[in-house]
């Protein structure tokens, strides 16, 4: 996890995705989180993205969860955003990484967000912390004032 | 009583158990109203248990995750014991690894099971009859 | 000035390139042959279908305008081109240092085909600088995909070995057992957990044994990742016993301050059966719950 302000994060997402840009399979996509349905169609394409990385079934159901808690935070506490699926290869592997962005008030405290049972909303309180579990690598910039920004990736596990 | 709009999820009476179940496209106003319908009807159904079938969920994240919790803790309150049936092995999974146990509620693998386990057999006469040791 | 004496040994190269396409692909089978760096591994066919596909790659990454030392490296269809070769070798079974010497043959080939376009030495020389600099980022970049390639062959293997090494059996009605043996890591955890939760749903198995007596340590990492076995299976309405603590094992979990008083435990496998058999057993004869309160 790193911390870091909106100018930095905004570095980082560029480098990666030309980085990656050369051999990713699939297209980017992009997905609106401004409503409650969107919640569901979020889902409905990060499972369809994590089909065509061959992702097994435990692996989709991971993914899946992480962009459900992630694509809530942003809705509730972040005001509605945007989720970026991109897919990545690594080693012959393939991943997939979610940019969950919000214009919401950001976070204070990142390390009490990622305790568990902090919350400032609907739901258990597990939402970082345990989408954090779920995916390989995990990056949170967020400033209070600027919004916040998950970076979210999983390597297919075989 | 019932002049709510409907959610869609049907919740059908067996004797004194509700049976019903969640999809997997539920939304959360959705899920929202199908407490709600849920907890009108085991008050006036008089229901002394509920099996909630979620065998067709592909994933539970935290906020499906408490609506079966507040689900459960409201049906107690009201008298009744909630099954909930049917989980799938890369839900239960995830489930763990997200850091919930769904703590206090009872799980059983499968619809049938989770009816058995709430007093309800294939050949079984109502509950209060005591359908006990007949089919062993 | 150099990068326009650069700019037409690049454009010689290409002309090179595509005048002599088949002759090129054709020497550098021979030099690869010759020098006998791929042991028998790669057959001829293979070999010179490699070669073409190298060298329309490297014929279309040159016409590009991106510089040599990146051309490698970001041109698409040259870093395919490389990558598949060496990855095709590493799974046949050929020594990484013959894989990507033979990439390094190339030049040789490629070289004697400019020269046989023009004699101008300094022309030669820059040209001979070019292919240096686009072959040996090949070179590394054949030697980086071979290792990986290895590395991935490595992993397919020990995952085949776990699923092989943690099998799931059905040892009674309702009642399932992993009989775990050797050391636990993460990965090794998880695929138990995957293939003992899937046998419980295809078994409608009740309560799920782990046996752990083969299994000389347990440390923090272990524990919770039994436990998180446990709380999965009980997630899907099974339960679980584990069989076959040893001493120094319960005195570890005891130090390590892990609780597992909620997990119904056995000292050997048979008590652990059971156990289980007479839990199904009460489960099943218990037909009104309601009346066991």
């Amino acid at each position: 996890m790193t911390r870091t302000g909106e100018l930095a994060s905004t570095t980082t997402v560029r480098e990666a995705d030309q980085h990656h840009g050369a051999d990713s399979p699939a297209a980017p996509s992009r997905h609106p989180v401004r409503t409650e349905e969107d919640l569901l169609s979020v889902r409905h394409a990060v499972r369809a993205a994590t089909l065509s990385a061959g992702f097994s079934i435990i692996d989709q159901t991971r993914v899946v969860t992480a962009a459900s808690e992630l694509a809530r935070n942003a809705y509730i506490h972040g005001g509605g955003g945007t989720l970026a699926i991109d897919h990545l290869t690594r080693h012959g592997t393939a991943g997939l990484r979610l940019t969950i962005r919000d214009d919401g008030p950001g976070i204070s405290d990142l390390d009490r967000a990622f305790t568990d049972g902090f919350t400032t909303g609907a739901g258990l309180g597990h939402g970082l912390g345990g989408a954090r579990r779920l995916m390989d690598e995990f990056e949170v910039h967020s400033e209070p004032g600027a919004g916040t920004t998950v970076i979210a990736v999983r390597w297919a596990s075989r | 009583m019932n002049g709510r709009p409907s959610n869609g999820v049907p919740i059908l009476r067996l004797g004194d158990v509700l049976v019903t179940g969640l999809l997997n496209e539920l939304d959360d106003k959705s899920a929202v109203a199908f407490t709600d319908e849920l907890t009108t009807r085991i008050s006036t159904d008089g229901a002394r248990g509920v099996l909630v079938d979620i065998s067709r969920l592909e994933i539970i994240d935290s906020f499906v995750a408490r609506t079966l919790m507040e689900l459960t803790t409201m049906a107690r309150l009201l008298g009744a014991r909630v099954i909930v049936a049917g989980m799938r092995p890369p839900v239960a999974i995830t489930l763990v690894e997200l850091g919930l146990q769904l703590d206090g509620v009872e799980t059983a693998l499968n619809a049938e099971l989770g009816m058995a386990a709430l007093g309800w057999y294939q050949s079984a006469q109502p509950p209060q009859g005591g359908g006990r040791d007949t089919d062993r | 000035m150099l990068s326009s004496a650069e700019a037409a040994a690049r454009r010689r190269i290409s002309s090179a390139l595509r005048a002599e396409a088949d002759d090129i692909a054709d020497r550098w089978v021979q030099l690869q042959l010759d020098r006998g760096a791929l042991g028998k591994q790669v057959s001829e066919v293979e070999l010179r279908e490699e070669a073409d596909d190298l060298v329309a790659a490297l014929t279309s990454g040159l016409d590009s305008d991106i510089p040599v030392e990146n051309l490698v490296a970001t041109h698409q269809e040259l870093r395919q081109a490389v990558s598949e070769l060496s990855l095709r070798r590493a799974r046949a079974g050929a020594p990484p240092t013959g894989t990507s010497l033979a990439v390094l043959y190339l030049k040789e080939a490629l070289l004697e085909a400019v020269q046989r376009q023009t004699r101008d030495g300094d022309e030669l020389f820059t040209s001979a600088l070019l292919v240096n600099r686009l072959l040996d980022t090949a070179g590394a970049l054949s030697f980086e995909t071979y290792v990986e390639g290895r590395e991935e062959i490595i992993r397919r293997q020990s995952r085949q070995l776990l699923e092989v090494s943690t099998p799931v059996v059905r040892l009674w009605r309702h009642v399932l057992a992993v009989p775990l043996i050797g050391t636990l890591d993460t990965a090794r955890t998880q695929v138990v957990m995957e293939n003992l939760l899937q046998a419980i749903q295809e078994n409608e198995a009740q309560i799920a044994i782990i046996d752990i007596t083969g299994v000389p340590t347990v440390d923090t990492a272990v524990a919770q990742h039994l436990l998180q076995t446990v709380n999965a299976v009980r997630l899907m309405g099974a339960d679980c016993v584990i069989s076959g603590i040893r001493p120094p094992i319960a005195q570890t979990i005891a130090q390590l301050g892990i609780d597992l008083s909620t997990i119904l435990t056995r000292a050997t496998l048979a008590d652990a059966l059971t156990a289980a058999v007479k839990l199904t057993e009460d489960s099943s004869a218990q037909a009104d719950p309601r009346d066991a309160r």
